[in-house]
């Protein structure tokens, strides 16, 4: 399991920074998207892959999960989804004002 | 009980944000009062907690008691309450300045105001490297709205620059903090430079991995070569207040720098020790070119003081890449210096774009502005104390570094490139003196009918638009008068940051 999740996060991360280096905005958009899904993944899996393992303090068991990345993650995710929001809005601005949507604001020769 | 004080200044611009975001049917008069007022005591907080850890005492402070390294604690030593201080004093101008008209440009110019400050105090406090994250997201998102604030074709192009490259930013903080999580499971500082002495060999290579990361990180918020490119496009096209205060905000990388690096990866971290010190200094140097480079080759004011922020922050950088105590106490002399100076170099260059109507900033010559005299003479103090000629506070940090650096094996090319970097930048700051000054026309040589259009641009920007910039010089003068002491302190902090284990003590003592 712990390939199969490095591999997506390996997948994941590589779709974002070639979309990121994009000369528009909605592909830039997604990248910054992309790798924000990326690295939730791995901030989570960084609290290492359990299945089943209760977080917090239970009688007569002596595993548990790491709940710490849970929290991490819950925060990272709220952070990227508010900075997402903000950054659509923000190339939607930029659109409207620039009457195109290249990130230099430059017309396609 | 004194403890309480770590946490005020992070809550007091949060609370003040919030009350004023609740006060916005209010007139402008009651939120620019209530926003001066609170900066102001904001001044006399850090001023009290400056005051207290002066001697050396480090302040914790243990978020809903849970005993560190498992909660998150705020930790008040010299390093930041000096930054507390200087944050305070440059936002205190800053608001002071754009009370005079810019906060009328857009809604909540206030309360982003306040929220910056939230996130600055906050991550000049925190002792956690998860809640760093957290406070660097709380002040850019803040930036981005006062970046963006009054709107604007050329401005919202460089704020969506700024925007997609500190994104990027975060989300590789993230994988540096989640490795650094993965294998030493803790995120307290004090905790981690403890765990990173003692790292398993196998694991070496990716504890370097995510401190070089976090280095990249923190080198594109300080705008270290070549992750500077943001910089001046975003300084230039942005209101001057906002300006003034982001002068600040490169200066959060480089305290990060100092903090993370001679905390955890400082000497004591064994196998990883000094992490950072073949690049710091190259890059700084590089750094230091790039900007006057940029400086001579600027074609309108603003710009050029963009390009000044970057070549400070690459003298600034060089002076912790020496890595001694006597190096890193003349960057931290420094420090206030170029951030007081970039500040009031941002607000005199707002100052002569009001007076030169339709030339706005170019370097051409126009026609003779208003107050050409006073205008004239601050634009050549501000020179000085930038070049960093004798006698004032530029000066004084350009001699300590230079000082710090006599004992270092790059000695020559310390010296070359701050000297004749300093040389290039007179040479750029008198042609643009000349060319807005000296070469400024009487109205009456030009043709008559423009003269109706460039001459009666009084209104707002009177002569009292320049206190602000001269409040600001006062302070580098200030830092001249009293260089001794300053300097004294200066090496104390550098001192304490260099012998970190009172820190660690302070920070994972308290819960026991």
């Amino acid at each position: 399991m712990e390939a199969l999740v490095a591999i997506l996060i390996g997948t994941l991360t590589a779709c974002g920074v070639y979309l990121t280096l994009r000369g528009r905005t909605f592909p830039v958009v997604l990248g910054l998207t992309f790798l924000s899904y990326a690295v939730n993944l791995f901030l989570l899996v960084m609290g290492r892959l359990t299945v089943g393992k209760p977080p917090i303090i239970v009688e007569g068991v002596t595993e548990y999960a790491d709940p710490l990345p849970q929290a991490l993650v819950l925060t990272a995710i709220v952070i990227s989804f508010a900075m997402t929001a903000f950054v659509i809005v923000l190339s939607l601005k930029a659109h409207l004002e620039m009457g195109n949507d290249h990130v230099d604001g430059k017309h396609k020769p | 009980m004194i403890n309480h004080i770590v946490i005020l200044p992070v809550i007091w611009p949060l609370l003040l944000g919030a009350l004023l975001l609740l006060l916005q049917k209010q007139s402008l008069q009651v939120l620019r009062i209530v926003s001066i007022s609170s900066v102001s005591v904001l001044v006399l907080l850090t001023g009290w907690l400056l005051s207290i850890v002066h001697s050396g005492e480090i302040l914790v402070y243990v978020l809903g008691n849970w005993a560190p390294p498992f909660g998150i604690v705020l930790v008040a030593d010299r390093l930041a309450a000096w930054m507390l201080i200087i944050t305070a004093l440059v936002s205190w101008c800053a608001l002071v300045y754009a009370v005079r008209g810019t906060d009328t440009a857009g809604p909540h110019f206030h309360v982003l105001f306040q929220l910056q400050l939230f996130g600055l105090n906050g991550a000049f406090l925190t002792g956690d490297l998860f809640n760093l994250f957290v406070f660097f997201e709380i002040l850019l998102l803040a930036s981005y709205g006062l970046l963006l604030h009054g709107g604007g074709r050329l401005r919202t192009m460089a704020g969506l620059h700024f925007v997609i490259i500190n994104l990027v930013g975060s989300t590789l903080f993230l994988f540096a903090v989640g490795t650094l999580y993965g294998l030493l499971g803790t995120l307290n500082m004090a905790d981690l430079a403890v765990k990173v002495a003692n790292t398993p060999v196998e694991d070496i290579a990716l504890i370097r991995t995510a401190g070089l990361l976090l280095f990249a990180v923190f080198a594109l918020k300080t705008a270290l070569l070549p992750l500077y490119l943001w910089l001046p496009a975003a300084y230039a096209h942005t209101s001057a207040p906002v300006a003034a205060l982001f002068a600040i905000m490169t200066k959060v990388g480089a305290y990060c720098i100092l903090r993370v690096y001679t905390l955890i990866f400082g000497e004591r971290a064994g196998p990883i020790a000094d992490l950072i010190e073949p690049w710091l200094l190259p890059l700084a140097l590089a750094t230091l070119i790039a900007g006057v480079l940029g400086v001579l080759a600027s074609t309108h004011l603003r710009q050029q003081v963009a390009y000044l922020v970057v070549a400070s922050v690459g003298t600034l950088l060089i002076a912790f890449g020496i890595n001694t105590s006597a190096g890193i106490a003349a960057g931290l002399y420094y420090l206030p210096h170029s951030t007081f100076a970039a500040a009031a170099f941002f607000l005199l260059a707002d100052s002569i774009v009001n007076r030169r109507g339709e030339m706005s900033d170019r370097f051409e010559p126009g026609l003779i502005m208003l107050h050409q005299r006073i205008v004239g003479t601050l634009f050549f103090i501000m020179a000085i104390l930038v070049a960093g000629l004798p006698p004032l506070s530029g000066f004084v940090g350009k001699f300590l570094i230079l000082q710090a650096a006599l004992s270092h094996v790059a000695l020559s090319w310390i010296m070359a490139t701050i000297l004749i970097t300093s040389l290039f930048t007179i040479i750029a700051l008198a042609r643009s003196g000349s060319l807005l000054f000296y070469r400024a026309q009487a109205p009456e040589a030009t043709h008559a009918a423009t003269d109706d259009h460039t001459q009666p641009i009084i209104t707002p920007h009177g002569i009292s638009g320049l206190a602000i910039p001269v409040c600001l010089l006062a302070l580098c003068v200030a830092l001249m008068i009293w260089a001794g002491a300053i300097t004294e302190f200066a090496q104390e902090t550098a001192n304490q940051l260099l012998h970190p284990d009172d820190y660690i003590q302070s920070v994972l003592g308290t819960g026991k």
